[in-house]
């Protein structure tokens, strides 16, 4: 019975990482076509990868994209977030609602809609533009984690702060925001992660300066190589290194 | 610092219900004033009233002859120490005590100086460099009174400082917190639902009920001498015997028409009141006095509660003839 249930843990851990396993393995692939067999060990690929700039602004790009998106998401998220714990307003069911709805939302919905409403308003598709509809996708995200962790604990110590002479700016910066250092970080990285990895909003709304996935795509057009693999690598490694750094840094340190 | 407080007919409702009701209050500079009652009698809301975290529907409040009214928590001469002490986790209770003091922008080497002053003041002198979480529940609640009179508020609120600590923790503390309001002169405003508690720290206990002050005085005034019925019960145990025409049901007593209220511990055999002869229904040892049960002979119904002295021996049955030392009657 214990041995089954350690052949199901392998074969669902099989299931999920064997396509990034083999991904990864024929990154290495000494040859032209990253299928089996495998050939021998290079860094060649990695090495032309590195070295093309085309691939390197991207990365750059979108770097910049998620780490701006994600920053503006988180603030509007817990700025949101806070308000709505704190402050009785009507129809504030209603707000939550609504703030929380894109969540539910296709991503290729939201890139429609916005590309109608950009090109309505005549807006210039540019990273700027990927930016905002990252933003849309990840505002929910944010405010979803920080009001889940708002409590009485913090609205106490806000209580007191502005009692001994706080203005409501210094009552957010100083003690509501270092209070939830943890889950903002959470919101943050996790916001990132989903930024780094996003295509289709990027792929819609982007023209000449594109994010990572979409050039991976275009590379993609002209035929499979195991440079390809090796960007994916790449951006696999970018992804499980938030991942780890999240899980080090902010959940272990909560519990 | 320190500053007088002028409560003038203060009314709050919340929707339909009254939580004050037309309250007027004077409390001197350097008084320590307890708002003593039971779970909604309005002392909390008459709190947050003065440190201004609510408006009151009427009614003003003067803090040193200024009206506080449209007056924000952080622009008053007050400030507050929390049931739930209301730390910083974040900070080191140097930086907790000083945040008042940065607030008002001061440097922060005379921030430091000061914090380590007050925590001194509280008995935490040198620990400034700990973070909240590694005291004690006490220490914690000392953080918070040095962090609250750190900035010399004019009145000091005190909403159950003490709740939150064990029996034995709460009596060191109460002597500790009157020690320090001595010092310090700052009028304290200490609201709390602990009889005991308020005897032992106030100049003056204003007793609440229903969102009106039912009683007010020293605490030996109100605990011997209480104006209301409510707030002889609530002071402590007491005998309450209906007086019609200066017959009780146990007899006749000289005493006008109302209701006669005898503490359990002024009643002996010795008191020039008489009760009569009553018989012991029960007794239990409470280390500090025997308690009684006993029915009056002539009133076998009737059960009055007796302290006797801790030697007293008492046996279930017997009759004694019992009086009263001290009494008051108060309207039914």
């Amino acid at each position: 019975m214990r041995a089954l249930s350690w052949a199901y843990l392998a074969v669902a851990y099989a299931f999920v990482f064997l396509p990034v396993v083999v991904l990864v393995a024929f990154s290495f692939q000494d040859g032209r076509l990253p299928v089996p067999p495998f050939q021998g060990f290079t860094l060649e690929w990695y090495g032309r990868v590195l070295g093309e700039r085309d691939l390197m602004e991207a990365l750059l790009n979108s770097a910049l994209v998620a780490g701006i998106s994600s920053l503006i998401a988180l603030t509007l998220g817990f700025l949101a977030a806070h308000a709505l714990a704190r402050v009785r307003l009507p129809g504030s069911v209603l707000m939550r609602g609504v703030l929380i709805a894109p969540m539910t939302v296709n991503y290729l919905i939201i890139a429609l809609g916005l590309l109608t409403v950009f090109n309505q308003a005549g807006v210039r598709l540019s990273l700027w533009t990927a930016g905002v509809g990252h933003v849309v996708i990840n505002l929910p995200l944010c405010f979803a984690i920080t009001y889940a962790a708002m409590g009485d604990h913090q609205r106490n110590a806000e209580r007191a702060a502005r009692d001994l002479g706080a203005p409501e700016w210094k009552v957010l910066a100083l003690v509501s925001a270092p209070m939830l250092a943890a889950p903002l970080a959470a919101a943050f990285f996790l916001s990132v992660t989903f930024s780094w990895d996003e295509f289709i909003i990027a792929f819609l709304l982007t023209r000449f300066d594109v994010t990572l996935p979409v050039e991976i795509w275009s590379m993609l057009r002209s035929g499979i190589s195991p440079a390809t693999n090796a960007v994916g690598s790449l951006v696999f490694l970018v992804s499980v290194t938030l991942v780890v750094l999240l899980e080090v840094f902010v959940f272990r340190r909560t519990k | 610092m320190t500053a007088g407080v002028s409560i003038r007919a203060v009314t709050q409702r919340y929707g339909s219900a009254l939580a004050l009701d037309a309250v007027d209050l004077e409390i001197a500079a350097g008084e320590f004033v307890v708002l003593l009652g039971p779970s909604g009698c309005g002392k909390t809301t008459l709190l947050n009233i003065i440190g201004g975290f609510a408006e009151p529907t009427s009614g003003s409040v003067l803090i040193g002859g200024r009206d506080m009214g449209g007056v924000a928590p952080k622009d008053r001469p007050t400030t507050t120490v929390f049931q739930d002490y209301a730390l910083f986790p974040h900070m080191t209770l140097a930086e907790n005590v000083g945040f008042g003091l940065r607030m008002r922008g001061v440097a922060r080497a005379a921030r430091d100086a000061k914090a380590e002053e007050m925590l001194a003041l509280v008995g935490l002198a040198g620990r400034g460099a700990r973070r909240p979480h590694e005291l004690s529940g006490g220490q914690r609640q000392r953080v918070a009174l040095a962090r609250a009179l750190a900035v010399e508020p004019d009145v000091l609120l005190l909403d159950e400082p003490l709740g939150a600590l064990d029996l034995k923790l709460r009596r060191a503390m109460q002597d500790e917190l009157k020690a320090i309001q001595r010092r310090v002169g700052t009028t304290f405003v200490h609201v709390t639902h602990d009889q005991e508690e308020a005897m032992a720290i106030a100049d003056r206990i204003v007793v609440m009920n229903g969102g009106r002050i039912a009683d007010q005085g020293p605490p030996r005034e109100v605990y011997l001498r209480p104006k209301s019925l409510f707030s002889a019960g609530f002071m402590g145990e007491v005998n309450k015997v209906p007086v019609k025409g200066g017959a009780a049901e146990f007899g006749p007593v000289a005493v006008p028409d109302g209701v006669l209220c005898i503490r359990p511990e002024a009643i002996s055999e010795g008191g020039p009141l008489r009760l009569g002869p009553c018989r012991v229904v029960e007794t239990v040892f409470f280390g500090t006095h025997l308690r009684a049960h006993v029915a009056p002979v002539a009133a076998p119904g009737l059960r009055l509660v007796v302290h006797l002295p801790q030697r007293a021996e008492v046996a279930v049955g017997a009759v004694m003839d019992l009086g009263a030392t001290d009494f008051v009657v108060l309207e039914a």
